[in-house]
């Protein structure tokens, strides 16, 4: 709880220098001038497929974890469940532990008790404002935001953003709680398909803790056979959800395990093995309830899993590191990594000075009064690096005299054209090509603009077409 | 009717209405449904006193606070050119040849001018400017009255042959079908056509050139290169408004066609046409 919370409120105030041309905040979705920075990788939006790829990974990275260890998501990062331990920490020091929190609320209304509800609520409404403050810090320049926010001069969609931001935070993590989990979260659906008998999940081991007694003793010395469990209710006091983890394996567990500490408390006071409450799988929970039962045939005798002195018997089945590993999870992986892969290629070789072009089309071509040829052409520079650079463009492949002309105040030198780009920026540039009368090799003739940096290094080329009257004059 | 049956199953009182031994339950609509129903009713009329709404004889209700959707984009219009303003000022300052040489000014006033140009002038000239017979492809580099960016903005500015405009540029090519007999006009038009090795009759060329000579010149040049002072255009390049070849020569000759442009200062003001000759000036063909 306290790293993911810590990621998330701390993440907008880490600094990155990139220069006086662009943002030194580390973790910047500027929508304004459509870039996203993410520390020394800067995206811009046709580069998007990298954030893409990236919930790709997640998604894929989600069905490892679920298919491994269960809803483990859920349990300790999901968002939700993050801010409802918030919440719930904030409730249990204001009011106190479960039985003082229900005296409470069966307690007449009082100044007390006003008081400290007032006190909570206020508590989780600034947990909410500061959830959706937090948020809008992603999106511009925190520590000038933060300023801009107080004296009321930030834009309104910040102010709107926190407001509903706010809302849904109180909302969810105060009042709705498990009720998101179980009635608007898709998940717990999607996750029945991902589950398999290998998977970890939380287990109520009933085939050590049947049949379930609060008088063991008095039990054992009538002679009947008794289980672990003493129904002590802690595992169901302490789930987020309100469920009963005994009934089995249910829809609303998320996983938290919250029931394994407290029943492991438990048998901790009354020196008995842990995990009655365990992580399992499904497959170990039926050999298990098979040896308990001696196949199915008689009902769970605790007996049979323990050997002569007490302990439980060697043949019980654990979970080991090694079942985790089987072709499902490993396919998985593999994907995971492979895309995962890819991207780190393709980031580490993508290209910082891109050239589009747009080929007039209205009209095709002009021809002039001496009889040649001329296109036009718009040509879009993207310089996506934050520093000034200087680029040649020029022409080449099979247009035979042919030339090149700019719009504007660039100057032609040696047939190529020396342009200057600005940090981080688009350029523009209208370029006219001409090709001499009679040399048109057909209708259709193709070429290449190509951009260097002067600076040696970089260099794009895009392959444009002529157009010439059919007659080729 | 009026006996208060209560139905056994389901405890409501009916209605009093009974078909064949079927009684109608009596349950109303809830209360805060009614209320809502009755408060939209409040809400309609309430909104067509409000705004304006009901027809007259021969205007219509103008509502309590003469709301009007035509008021509106008035003012959307103000607020635009308000935005607009802080560079049109600038383009208003500036003569022609000064915002060429500013590339940012340029650029503006290119977006501006080409905006003007689809609204003004593409029934004639094309939405690509690409012309067609008849009227001028503002792309090449060929100019009848001249292709730097002030001779531009003076044709547009003025127009041409435009009978409502005192400076209008203006010229008039005789129909020579009243000066010259068939055979001499087709001379001429081989003559002409050779000019630019288009296929002409070799027999006639010689003869021609003498026409030329005699007839033309004055106004086309002796070596035909045209003058922009009149719009004579210029008959040794490779291009040609109204249809190159002897055939469209000689109907050119016997009886010329002239295109008429509008003149377009006063109805475009200024600084749109200013835009506007920037725009036709980036076309590329321009000197």
């Amino acid at each position: 709880m306290a790293i993911t919370l810590g990621i998330y409120y701390l993440t907008p105030w880490l600094r990155w220098d990139r220069g006086p041309f662009a943002p030194d905040q580390a973790v910047l979705i500027d929508l304004a001038n459509r870039r996203f920075y993410f520390f020394f990788i800067e995206i811009w939006p046709q580069e998007f497929f990298f954030v893409a790829g990236l919930l790709v990974m997640a998604g894929i990275g989600l069905f490892l974890v679920t298919s491994t260890v269960g809803r483990a998501w859920c349990g300790y990062t999901c968002p939700q469940t993050v801010w409802v331990d918030l919440f719930l920490v904030v409730e249990r020091a204001i009011e106190g532990d479960r039985n003082a929190r229900i005296k409470l609320d069966a307690a007449p209304w009082s100044f007390t008790k006003i008081a400290t509800r007032v006190t909570k609520h206020t508590i989780w409404l600034c947990i909410a404002v500061a959830t959706g403050g937090a948020w809008i810090f992603y999106f511009a320049d925190a520590p000038k935001l933060v300023a801009d926010f107080v004296t009321g001069e930030a834009a309104a969609p910040a102010y709107m953003t926190v407001a509903i931001l706010t809302a849904t935070t109180y909302m969810f993590g105060g009042l709705m709680r498990e009720q998101v989990c179980t009635y608007m979260c898709p998940w717990p659906r999607i996750q029945a398909a991902m589950l398999d008998e290998t998977s970890l999940t939380v287990t109520y081991n009933d085939w050590r803790g049947e049949p379930r007694s609060r008088h063991a003793k008095r039990m054992a010395l009538a002679g009947e056979s008794i289980g672990d469990c003493v129904d002590c209710n802690a595992c169901v006091a302490v789930c987020p959800m309100g469920i009963d983890i005994r009934d089995g394996q249910q829809l609303e567990c998320i996983t938290c395990a919250l029931c394994i500490d407290a029943c492991d408390g438990v048998m901790d006071k009354l020196g008995k093995e842990r995990g009655l409450i365990s992580y399992t799988t499904l497959n170990d929970y039926n050999a298990n309830m098979a040896l308990a039962t001696a196949g199915g045939t008689r009902p769970v005798n605790p007996a049979l899993v323990r050997d002569p002195d007490g302990r439980l018997s060697n043949t019980v089945a654990h979970i080991s590191l090694r079942k985790l590993f089987r072709p499902r999870t490993l396919i998985y992986l593999g994907v995971w990594s492979a895309i995962g892969l890819f991207m780190v290629y393709a980031l580490l070789t993508r290209n910082r000075l891109e050239l589009n072009v747009l080929h007039d089309r209205n009209p095709q071509f002009v021809v002039l009064s001496d009889g040649s040829i001329r296109n036009g052409y718009t040509l879009k520079l993207l310089n996506m690096v934050p520093r000034q650079r200087n680029v040649r463009l020029s022409l080449t492949g099979s247009l035979p005299a042919a030339s090149m002309s700019m719009l504007g105040s660039g100057k032609l030198e040696g047939g190529a054209f020396d342009i200057e780009l600005e940090p981080d920026r688009l350029k523009t540039i209208k370029v006219f090509v001409r090709q001499a009368a009679g040399q048109a090799a057909g209708p259709l003739q193709e070429f290449k603009f190509i951009v260097e940096d002067s600076a040696g290094g970089e260099r794009a080329d895009y392959t444009a077409t002529f157009n010439a009257p059919e007659t080729g004059q | 009717m009026s006996d208060k049956h209560i139905d056994k199953i389901s405890g409501v009182s009916t209605t009093g209405h009974e078909w064949d031994g079927i009684r109608e339950l009596n349950n109303p609509m809830p209360r805060w449904w009614v209320w809502t129903f009755y408060a939209t009713i409040f809400w309609g009329l309430a909104y067509t006193i409000v705004y304006p709404a009901w027809p007259l004889l021969t205007s219509s209700t103008k509502g309590l606070f003469g709301y009007s959707s035509r008021a509106e984009v008035v003012q959307d219009m103000a607020a635009a050119d308000a935005l607009r303003s802080s560079y049109v000022e600038v383009i208003k300052g500036k003569t022609i040849n000064d915002i060429l040489a500013d590339d940012t000014l340029r650029s503006i006033a290119v977006s501006a001018g080409g905006a003007a140009f689809k609204v003004n002038c593409v029934q004639c000239h094309g939405s690509g400017a690409q012309g067609s017979s008849g009227y001028p492809n503002l792309n090449d580099d060929d100019w009848l009255w001249g292709g730097k960016a002030d001779a531009i903005q003076q044709t547009i500015n003025h127009g041409i042959r435009f009978a409502g405009d005192s400076q209008t540029r203006d010229s008039v090519m005789p129909a020579f079908a009243d000066v010259l007999d068939r055979k001499q006009i087709q001379e001429v038009s081989s003559y002409v056509a050779s000019l630019t090795g288009t296929a002409a009759d070799q027999s006639n060329i010689a003869q021609g050139a003498v026409i030329f000579a005699d007839n033309c010149a004055a106004c086309h040049g002796a070596d035909a290169k045209g003058n922009r002072e009149l719009g004579a255009p210029d008959l040794t390049d490779a291009i040609w408004l109204n249809g190159s070849g002897e055939a469209a020569i000689a109907a050119q000759v016997k009886s010329p066609k002239m295109g008429v442009m509008p003149a377009w200062g006063d109805r475009l003001g200024e600084t749109a046409v200013k835009e506007l000759a920037v725009f036709v000036h980036s076309l590329g063909g321009s000197e």
